[in-house]
């Protein structure tokens, strides 16, 4: 047991006990600070798998603006009333079934490909990824589309947020 | 005289020495990053208390007192009485108050303004952790303290302290566009996000090219510590006390704690993007030296903060909210784009200094008269008014 | 060290546990709370085959930028969403917003 493998495996058990207490709890907001511990139990997996620049975006969008999205919108949302409610709905046995049958059916199904054993290469010493990254994401020949896409996406969403979440005009 | 020149080196190399005898190589060296750690955390908490004293100090003397000069030899000991005050009162907790998040708040805003200083580089070679993303990484772990801010706000169950929470969430996750704006800006003059080779990089001081960025970050820094001007957060006279109104005992004491802590952090960082880090004469030769340029400007920095927090009076949360979004953002955008091109198209000439300092003249001038006509037309608009009966006596 | 097959078997059962958050929960937040789950146990599937199987091409985390983006774009319009539903109905039940169902 190397130090590495104890560290991926408590980080593992760390957000998958998050999450499953995350989707179980009642109190919309516990359940919000159990979605960050998750979240960032994911940006350490991000470090232990050499990719830390995206371990600091996890951390700074993920944590730093969806989760406090979230938790706005869950206090501007609860009443007295639905506080202490149930949490799961009526569907709530076949969801377990299903869901435990999905995962089971893709473990499986992982298990039966036969590079599933493989050991990491190891990555040259001297080589920038956070570099390489940037060049692939804006040269022509890399991924300079999707990134502009994406760009068009995020002002699409900016804009439509904004339209369907402002106050109605009195009088309406 | 080789304990001066590297003193961490030496210390850390007996310590290691001392534990390959006893541990299996990885424990060693999990250990001596543990061992770090400590010596970091502590480094920031124990500077704390010097932080408090100062402030009083220079504070009261902006207001032509004395400040504290009873406890000690001018009044050197009167953040230990505060402490001692503090620890030593009733921990109250509100009656429906939510435990888990009433507690963990406070934690979390300490460690949040703890976790910067692992990515400080204090001297050639003494850094926490020398990541390739450190600028990033500071940004993302300001996202901690919002959270913490929120936390505490929620779980007071308290009106006012939810309103000065949503209100101290707002501004916090507002300014964090334009301070993350301008950090691209020293991050392009060096290169890399790296805090080693932005200080290295520094050979003329990026204040000297980039100086309206540097006035935009410590703009907008000021305003994520929750400082005058921008102490809405925990504004005395209109929110009771923001949101920690019910926060008593040593877990008001970790709030304030970690305010300080971050006001001179952001001094810190302003030295380290800006002001050069730990260079000056001599500092490549003995790493003490570099320390004690980096403090020295770090609290150059603090200083400049305490003496705006002395002068100004607070701004009202509209004001505060269209400065962001209607003048600093695009402000921001525009010395971005400005320094990219200035970048690409004088690379490696020598007129690349005094082309950033015009654009940045430029910038500034333009944005002076367009703001000044804009807020000629406001008051003009604001200032026509109908006529009005006049009132004649019966 | 670590083989291909625990991060694997990490996202599946981070996916599995998502999927159950979607399918079982009353609130709409926690369903989109859930939603945020499956989309990054997929992003550590993206970045751990970029790990194992190709990392001298920069795709797998490319990919996974545009997983951060796409996810950050739909919570803020989803929540928009939800928050606009709240003014109108005081509800966001999901059994209850169903004004299209016969």
């Amino acid at each position: 047991m190397t130090a590495e493998q104890g560290v991926f495996l408590f980080i593992g058990f760390v957000t998958l006990f998050s999450a499953y207490t995350m989707v179980t709890r009642s109190n919309l907001v516990h359940a919000a600070l159990f979605l960050i511990v998750a979240l960032f139990g994911v940006a350490v997996i991000f470090v232990l798998l050499d990719a830390g620049f995206l371990a600091v975006v996890q951390v700074l969008v993920y944590i730093g603006a969806i989760a406090i999205l979230m938790i706005f919108a869950v206090m501007l949302t609860q009443d007295n009333a639905s506080r202490d409610q149930e949490s799961m709905n009526i569907n709530y046995g076949w969801a377990v079934l299903l869901s435990a049958l999905f995962a089971f059916a893709l473990i499986v199904m992982l298990g039966q490909w036969q590079d599933i054993g493989a050991m990491a290469p190891t990555l040259d010493a001297g080589r920038d990824t956070v570099v390489e990254l940037g060049s692939a994401l804006v040269s022509p020949d890399g991924y300079v589309i999707p990134f502009e896409v994406a760009s068009v996406l995020l002002l699409a969403a900016l804009i439509g947020a904004l339209v369907v979440a402002r106050p109605q005009k009195k009088g309406k | 005289m080789s304990f001066f020149q590297d003193p961490v080196g030496a210390i850390s190399a007996l310590i290691s020495n001392f534990l390959y005898t006893l541990l299996p190589q990885a424990w060693t060296a999990l250990i001596m990053t543990l061992l770090g750690v400590v010596a970091v955390s502590s480094f920031g908490l124990i500077i704390v208390i010097f932080l408090i004293w100062v402030e009083r100090k220079i504070a009261a003397r902006f207001q032509d007192r004395l400040g504290p000069n009873r406890a000690g030899p001018y009044g050197l000991l009167q953040t230990f009485a505060d402490m001692v005050k503090l620890v030593t009162k009733e921990d109250v907790i509100p009656a429906k108050a939510d435990r888990l998040a009433f507690n963990i708040a406070p934690i979390l805003s300490v460690v949040a303004v703890l976790l910067i200083w692992a990515v400080v580089p204090f001297a050639p070679g003494w850094i926490g952790t020398d990541l390739n993303v450190g600028v990033l990484y500071i940004a993302a772990v300001g996202s901690f303290g919002i959270l913490s801010v929120l936390m505490a706000g929620w779980s007071s169950n308290n009106k006012y302290a939810l309103l000065g929470a949503f209100r101290a969430v707002a501004q916090l996750i507002s300014y964090e566009v334009p301070m993350l704006i301008t950090l691209m800006v020293p991050v392009l003059l060096a290169r890399g996000m790296g805090m080693v080779d932005m200080v290295k990089d520094q050979t003329v001081w990026f204040i000297v090219l980039a100086p309206v960025s540097g006035i935009i970050f410590l703009v907008s820094s000021i305003a994520e510590i929750g400082r005058t001007p921008f102490d809405l957060l925990e504004a005395e006279s209109e929110i009771v006390a923001g949101y920690h109104t019910e926060y008593t005992g040593m877990k008001f004491g970790m709030f304030f704690a970690a305010e300080f802590l971050h006001a001179f952090t952001v001094g810190v960082l302003f030295a380290i993007f800006f002001l050069g880090g730990w260079r000056g004469p001599g500092a490549e030769a003995t790493p003490l030296l570099g320390v004690i340029y980096l403090m020295l400007k770090g609290f150059f920095g603090y200083f400049i903060v305490m003496w705006v927090r002395s002068t100004l009076p607070r701004i009202r949360i509209d004001h505060m909210l269209a400065l962001n979004w209607k003048f600093l953002t695009p402000l921001s955008l525009a010395l971005l784009i400005l320094t990219a091109i200035v970048e690409k198209v004088f690379e490696g000439n020598a007129w690349r200094v005094p082309a950033l300092l015009i654009g940045n003249a430029l910038i500034l001038i333009v944005s002076y008269y367009f703001t000044r006509a804009i807020s000629r037309r406001v008051t003009k608009e604001r200032v026509t008014f109908k006529k009005r009966p006049v009132a004649k006596p019966a | 060290m670590i083989p291909l097959s625990w991060y694997l078997y990490l996202s599946a059962g981070l996916f599995g546990i998502g999927l159950y958050g979607v399918l079982a929960r009353k609130n709409a937040i926690a369903i989109l709370m859930g939603v945020e789950l499956m989309l990054n146990a997929v992003n550590i599937n993206i970045v751990a085959f970029w790990r194992y199987l190709t990392p001298q091409n920069m795709s797998g985390q490319a990919f996974a930028v545009m997983v951060f983006a796409v996810a950050a774009a739909e919570v803020a319009v989803g929540l928009a969403l939800v928050i606009s539903i709240y003014r109108r109905r005081k509800t966001v039940d999901a059994n209850e917003i169903n004004l299209m169902k016969w």
